[in-house]
């Protein structure tokens, strides 16, 4: 028995509450803050426990699984569950100035109590094993990331916050009728059990249908290609410290969700040769990758931008999962976690500058070489991860997708992976040319604090280190790819 | 200290050479001084690697991923390589100093740091052990030029320096990278071999795309259509062009052409797939091509530029011709060329700097002005040309000796018509320096030269032009030894 697995989600769960009743100012943040760290070392304490035995688990209230709740970790969802936290752990310090300048004071104590809720939701879904667990999970996650979307500055956050509201809704919906078809056929929630009981009825229409809709429900939730509209609104109009969070984990926790359930649940020989899984993903993941790249280009604010960049992103990760092999796999798990730390570098820089500046236009951005020059740097930084330069970890991600893609022998796809990243340096360097070499008619210097700078570079040269030192990042996703892809029967 | 110290040193020193220079902004003396100190500091790492009798060396930093690290070696090819980009940067460094303070130009701070980073840059690129090494060094030497190139900041320069990066980046990541990845998933290997690692275990056909991938790939070669970064370079400050792009950079891609034909494909290899005719063919082309466009340029930086290109083909030619000799021609032409197109750049630079001309008819008469700098210029032009007693005139012999033995007897045309080309114009600026009267109303005033630290330098590098024809059996000997592995 494991109780810290469980208490990664129950503490940030009660800090929520007890968030709601503190008085308004600084005290809900340091809350906030300190249970994120918590849930660092936790987390971190769990992932190095799971690769030595392979596999943790906690039985809920002591009801053994299949019939319990069974909290379950292995090295696929530890390497989930250290992203979230540590992304917590270095987004958390940077909320508390930050959303202090962009949300009302007296909003403080709901505000950091959504923010608990939120990373309770997104710990629960990665460290559970029960399918109607994660849907409760996704529910609570998601209520919580609307009204936090809907604390944005711009009144326009509110319809963002609405539309994002339907689409998950719907999404979750569609995930939970799916569960419900499954538990009609099995008998059974437990997703090991599941994995176990659902070959016997593979071939009913039942089952076809619950993946159906499975994986759209998830799909939308990962905002994937034509299902993203809600994204680049409520990235953009939420507050900035939250924008950086959602994009390092909200979706990557839907991407995970997507893996182990067309690879344990279902069985990847189910989900490539009885459902037409690799021939959907793959063409949406490509189109999705280039169009939206392509949009980015175009986008005056820079925070929508990133955010259909992101969408981008995800298209690579899918791209991986449609390869349906291990490499391919790996390529996912990898980007998933990469992409975490380039996105989170990114909109914190921009944090950095709604602090100053309360807007990310382009036009803003004229010299702030000289006028912000540690942000500018730490967002040239993370640009150049994101296009994927030797040394950092986008470049990690590049190599195992292209690896991949040339293992099947796939050579229009790598076209389609390196003509991405050139897409993104044409909207990354735009940025850095203004910035860089147009002179602001304001030219004083108006440096972020320190409070926003350090957990922006913290954030920065991790992008570095796990570019270099690639151990444990590799090291956990090949041995996630290879339990997942052994998993399957 | 053993060569493997010494090797990392090499990089090391420069790299953080810049931080210690942006430190030093404030005290132009002080931050000059240091930099100087830094470029000797360089050289004489390279030179104890270079001169050293320690055997072959390879040192690994760092495991970037399983079995794929960055790691260095002293092979010959490498150490010629090295001692060029950091031998002339102290001439360049000393150049610099002048023609900065001279033309009065802005940010020199951050100027010289991102030089110092660039070297750094080139001399990795010398000594990396495996491709995936030499990519990442590449990519540094990209990245820190490009503020050098923009250097002047108006929107001439933004221009310029967008193509550069723009091509210099889509060629490394479009073809370059693919390319590399697909030699690791094919032979599971990127470490530079002698004889190559791709025989027996590649498919010729993949190998035949893989030549077009790499070739196109090191953007740097500037290999017809992807050179035009080279010309749009040239709105960067003259050392840059001189050092950057006439040596570090584009003989960094040349570098990379001999390393990838020499040491993955492996010469043999090279010369089973089809697709060698087809870049023997373009390089060919390219070098006819750009001596024609050269010949149409007025702007006296833009012609030296057509005319690198022209010549880093030469390179790419000895390459593909899977010869050998004209391997060994075209890592002889890697310095050969460096001194005299150097020796070019420097003196356009003192031009521009003693009387803000930039243009070749704008030169009337100015050799009674400068008769320093035009000397040099003609040694410069004689040294690119290929005459004797130049050094470059070796390189040319080994490269024409392999074609025939390689049995391309059109590439010996090709080589002849260009060599003429080359004197139709390189000389027609020193002939009117010296041979044409002034304009009206620029009475001739007695020698006015350019800055001392802007003339010395170039004479310096002229001089050795001249004095490397004597070097030319050594160097022969050592290169051809990196056949033997």
């Amino acid at each position: 028995m494991n109780q810290a697995l469980a208490l990664i989600v129950v503490v940030p769960m009660v800090g929520a509450a007890v968030a709601a009743l503190l008085p308004a100012g600084r005290g809900p943040w340091l809350l906030a803050t300190a249970i994120s760290w918590y849930m660092l070392a936790a987390a971190a304490m769990l992932a190095g426990q799971a690769m030595d035995l392979g596999m943790l688990s906690y039985a809920m209230g002591g009801w053994e699984p299949p019939y319990g709740v069974e909290y379950r970790l292995d090295p696929a969802n530890a390497l989930l569950a250290l992203l979230i936290a540590g992304l917590a752990a270095v987004v958390l310090p940077f909320a508390g100035p930050s959303l202090a300048n962009e949300v009302p004071i007296e909003k403080s104590p709901w505000l950091y109590a959504a923010l608990l809720l939120f990373l309770a939701g997104q710990m629960g879904i990665a460290v559970s094993g029960d399918a109607f667990n994660i849907f409760v999970f996704l529910e609570i996650s998601s209520l919580a990331t609307y009204t936090l979307i809907a604390l944005g500055r711009n009144r326009r956050a509110l319809t963002a916050s609405f539309s994002y509201l339907i689409m998950g809704t719907v999404g979750a919906t569609f995930f939970l009728i799916g569960v419900g078809l499954l538990y009609a056929m099995t008998g059974t929630l437990n997703m090991a059990d599941l994995a176990a009981r659902i070959p016997e009825v593979a071939s009913s229409r039942t089952v076809h249908t619950a993946y159906a809709f499975i994986v759209v429900g998830v799909c939308l939730k990962l905002a994937l290609f034509p299902l993203h509209l809600w994204l680049p609104n409520a990235y953009t109009y939420a507050p900035s410290a939250v924008t950086a969070l959602l994009a390092a984990t909200a979706t990557k926790v839907a991407i995970y969700l997507l893996i182990r359930f067309i690879w344990t649940v279902f069985g990847i020989d189910f989900s490539i040769n009885e459902m037409p899984t690799v021939q959907l993903l793959v063409p949406l993941a490509i189109v999705g990758l280039l169009s939206t790249s392509v949009v980015a280009i175009g986008q005056d604010k820079i925070k929508r931008m990133l955010a259909y960049s992101s969408v981008a992103q995800i298209g690579y990760m899918v791209l991986g999962i449609g390869m349906a092999t291990e490499l391919g796999l790996t390529a996912a798990l990898l980007h998933l976690f990469n992409h975490a730390l380039m996105k989170g570098a990114l909109f914190m820089a921009l944090g950095c500058i709604a602090y100053r500046l309360g807007t990310s236009k382009l036009d803003a951005f004229r010299g702030l070489g000289r006028r912000m020059p540690w942000t500018m740097a730490a967002f040239v930084a993370g640009g150049l991860s994101l296009i994927g330069v030797p040394l950092t970890v986008g470049f990690i991600s590049k190599w195992y997708l292209v690896l991949a893609a040339i293992e099947l022998g796939w050579w229009p796809v790598v076209a389609v992976i390196i003509v991405g990243s050139l897409l993104a340096i044409v909207y990354i360097w735009r940025v850095v040319e203004v910035a860089y070499l147009q002179r602001a008619d304001d030219e004083s210097r108006c440096e972020a604090p320190l409070s926003l700078l350090v957990p922006t570079w913290i954030l920065v040269l991790t992008n570095f280190w796990f570019g270099i030192d690639t151990r444990l990042t590799i090291g956990m996703a090949e041995r996630a790819a290879a339990l997942l892809a052994g998993a399957g029967p | 200290m053993s060569a493997a110290v010494a090797m990392q040193l090499a990089i090391l020193v420069p790299l953080l050479g810049a931080v210690v220079i942006a430190l030093c902004g404030r005290n132009a003396n002080l931050r000059d001084g240091v930099t100087l100190a830094i470029a000797l500091a360089l050289f004489a790492l390279v030179l104890r690697v270079a001169l050293g009798d320690d055997g072959p060396v390879e040192v690994t930093l760092i495991e970037l991923m399983p079995g794929l690290t960055i790691s260095l070696h002293n092979e010959t090819l490498s150490i010629l390589f090295a001692v060029v980009a950091s031998g002339l940067w102290i001439v360049t460094h000393l150049y610099a100093i002048g023609y900065m303070r001279g033309a009065k130009e802005k940010n020199q701070t951050r100027f010289f740091a991102c030089f110092s980073i660039a070297l750094a840059g080139a001399v990795g690129v010398a000594f990396a052990s495996n491709m995936l090494t030499l990519f990442i060094f590449y990519e540094v030497l990209t990245l820190s030029t490009y503020p050098l190139v923009a250097h002047k900041e108006d929107e001439n320069a933004k221009r310029g320096a967008r193509v550069y990066l723009g091509i210099l980046l889509a060629t490394s990541i479009g073809f370059l990278l693919p390319a590399m990845i697909a030699t690791w998933a094919y032979t599971g290997t990127l470490d530079f071999v002698p004889g190559g690692v791709m025989a027996g275990v590649v498919d010729p056909a993949i190998g035949a795309l893989l030549l077009v991938l790499f070739m196109y790939g090191i953007g740097k070669a500037a290999l017809m259509p992807f050179h035009r970064w080279l010309p749009s370079a040239m709105v960067a400050p003259t050392p840059v062009s001189a050092l950057l792009h006439a040596v570090a950079v584009v003989k960094a891609g040349v570098f990379t052409v001999l390393k990838v034909s020499i040491y993955l494909f492996g010469l043999d290899y090279l010369s089973e797939l089809w697709t060698q005719d087809l870049m023997i063919g373009i390089a060919a082309f390219t070098v006819l091509a750009a001596s024609l466009v050269a010949m149409q340029q007025d702007n006296l930086k833009a012609m030296l530029a057509y005319s690198t290109v022209s010549q880093l083909s030469y390179i790419v030619l000895a390459a593909m011709l899977a010869s050998e000799w004209a391997a060994v021609g075209g890592a002889m032409h890697i310095v050969m060329h460096a001194l005299g197109k150097i020796t070019l750049f420097f003196c356009a630079g003192a031009i521009y700097v003693a009387t803000k001309k930039t243009e070749i008819g704008q030169l009337n008469g100015l050799g009674r002005r400068m008769p320093f700098t035009f000397a040099a210029f003609f040694l410069g032009a004689l040294c690119v040309i290929g005459v004797p007693p130049m050094g470059s005139m070796w390189s040319k012999l080994h490269l024409l000796m392999g074609a025939y033995e390689s049995g391309y007897l059109l590439v010996v045309a090709v080589i002849g018509v260009s060599t003429l080309l080359n004197i139709a114009y390189l000389l027609p600026p020193v002939v009117r320096a010296f041979l044409y009267a002034p304009p009206a109303g620029e009475a001739s005033a007695g020698v006015r030269e350019a800055p001392l630290l802007c003339v010395v330098p170039l004479c310096f590098t002229a001089l050795a032009c001249l004095v490397i024809f004597f070097w030319g059996e050594p160097l022969q000997q050592r290169l051809f030894a990196m056949f033997a592995g």
